[in-house]
């Protein structure tokens, strides 16, 4: 008992070192290339550290035999392990700085990217934007990003309001999205999986509830759902459902949410086209069920104090009936 | 009598009330922070609903809830800047531009069609206006709209004011809405603009 209360502390911080975001267990290409370099420059550092250590302790504990000034031997001693030891800093530093060079370099290696995605991080949730080489076939989607793996992808970062910061610890990341500039990365997974991402530069009150998913996937199931993505929303076919979809339509809800197949033209807030699809909503704040939709509906300003989404006044039948619809847009 | 204090007490004394001084002020200061309120209270959002507008549609009384909660769409910059964001949101730039009007009347003009009281303006956003203004009704919770009506009426200030909203990121075209974007045009008077409406505002 006493131990295991005694390990818990570590395992909490161990936990740290695994899972769906974590640099430590890197599953991208440049989270692979950030982890070994990292692990090269803190191993050659800690052997120069222990090295000046036991110089320093045996500096301390060595016997004056001698008396100080006499002879030249030590004198000539002195100057071979001075300069033995500017030129090992000289070597060390040069080789570091030589080995992240070529590493940074090699994290944006693709010219020709497979999947291109804007990303138009706002407050506070992303907006992700797969585009195509027809504009026809362009779609968007919030707060989940799928992608094929082993396949260079690049996200084109923008920000609509303020700094924001793209990271994801597992495969690749951070880059900052600023305001009034286009900012590019290129990443790629080697291992399918559930990555998560988090915004990673202050960016106002909900800063730490502004996460991601990536979600890795084969190639095949990656255009299964591109293809079922590029559909318009579904259409109800129960009556609350149905209801649902009138209710949205008429309501506030259609004048800053897009669903794309009716008249909901909205930009301000996130597609909702397939939102039934999504895991997660709100950016990884409640996990997708009709309970958690019908929450965040009802009272946004509870659940995440000061997003830009107003409490819009509904009956309870309205409020079944649109969390259904909404449930209903797989 | 009082012992006599030495010079050296009386320097440490002195610091240590100044710190203390200091520090009492910034806890204050924080303590005076303006408070955010992110949601309304729904029964708040009904009242702010039932406002009195005078039969011409031309100004009229606020409900009592905006005088009990302190007139906020006015004056806090938290609800100006939603009220910016929304500007732009919802469109408004595409016929009054930053303001100096285009397709709609202006609101730098320093004359407004309809008063310059937020009943009015309220009023034009939620139901419209005669010549293409649109009902916002559908479009926006109501306070969205008295945050919108509280920054339109601060674009028309014509005297400075304490609280401002966010800064562009465009290029100013007109001062900044804390600083009385239209006292330039209002001063000079707008017997240009609307000749049909007398010699001055």
């Amino acid at each position: 008992m006493k131990a295991a209360r005694a390990a818990l502390p570590i395992s909490m911080l161990l936990s740290g070192c695994g899972g769906i975001q974590s640099a430590l267990d890197p599953q991208g290409h440049s989270a692979i290339l950030l982890r070994d370099l990292i692990l090269v420059i803190v191993a050659i550092c800690s052997l120069v550290w222990l090295a000046v250590m036991i110089v320093l302790v045996w500096a301390l504990l060595r016997r004056r035999d001698r008396e100080p000034g006499d002879g030249q031997g030590s004198d000539r001693g002195m100057r071979i392990w001075v300069s033995g030891a500017v030129a090992a800093t000289v070597l060390i530093i040069s080789g570091l700085t030589i080995g992240s060079f070529y590493t940074t370099r090699g994290l944006n290696g693709a010219k020709n990217p497979d999947v291109t995605i804007r990303v138009r991080a706002q407050q506070w949730w992303w907006q992700f934007i797969y585009e195509d080489t027809d504009p026809a076939r362009n779609f968007q989607t919030a707060n989940e990003l799928h992608i094929p793996v082993g396949k260079e992808v690049r996200v084109r970062l923008e920000s609509v309001d303020v700094i924001h910061s793209f990271w994801v610890p597992s495969l690749a990341g951070k880059l900052d999205l600023i305001p009034g500039r286009e900012n590019v990365l290129t990443f790629r997974a080697e291992r399918s999986g559930v990555y998560r991402g988090q915004c990673a530069e202050f960016c106002g009150l909900q800063h730490s509830h502004m996460a991601f998913f990536i979600i890795a996937e084969s190639e095949e199931s990656y255009r299964q759902w591109a293809g079922a993505q590029r559909q318009s929303g579904a259409e109800p076919v129960e009556a609350e459902t149905s209801a649902g979809k009138a209710v949205f339509a008429a309501r506030q809800c259609a004048a800053c949410h897009t669903i794309r197949g009716t008249a909901a033209a909205g930009t301000t807030g996130p597609d909702l086209t397939h939102i039934g699809s999504r895991r997660t909503i709100a950016a990884g704040l409640l996990e997708n069920t009709r309970g958690s939709l019908a929450a965040w509906i009802a009272d946004p300003q509870t659940l995440k104090p000061g997003n830009n989404m107003p409490i819009v006044p509904l009956s309870s039948d309205e409020l079944r009936q649109l969390s259904a619809y909404m449930e209903s847009l797989k | 009598m009082l012992p006599a204090v030495s010079n050296k007490s009386f320097g440490l004394f002195f610091s240590a009330g100044f710190l203390l001084a200091a520090l009492t002020g910034a806890i204050g200061l924080g303590w005076l922070r303006e408070p955010r309120q992110y949601r309304t209270d729904p029964p708040i959002s009904a009242a702010l609903e039932g406002f009195r507008l005078m039969p011409n549609a031309i100004g009229g009384a606020p409900p009592e809830v905006y005088f009990a909660l302190g007139k906020p769409y006015e004056g806090t910059a938290y609800d100006l800047s939603q009220g910016k964001r929304l500007y732009s949101w919802f469109g408004c730039a595409s016929c009054h531009g930053e303001g100096e009007g285009g397709a709609g009347p202006a609101f730098l003009d320093g004359w407004w069609l309809y008063g310059p009281s937020m009943v009015s303006i309220v009023a034009s956003i939620r139901d419209g206006r005669p010549h293409d203004m649109p009902a916002f009704r559908d479009k926006m919770t109501i306070d969205q709209i008295w945050q919108l009506a509280g920054y339109v009426k601060s674009i028309g200030a014509y005297s400075a004011k304490l609280t401002a909203p966010s800064r562009n990121d465009a290029p100013q075209t007109r001062p900044a809405e804390n600083r009385a974007p239209a006292a330039i045009l209002f001063n000079e008077g707008s017997a240009s603009v609307h000749p049909d409406q007398g010699p001055s505002p």
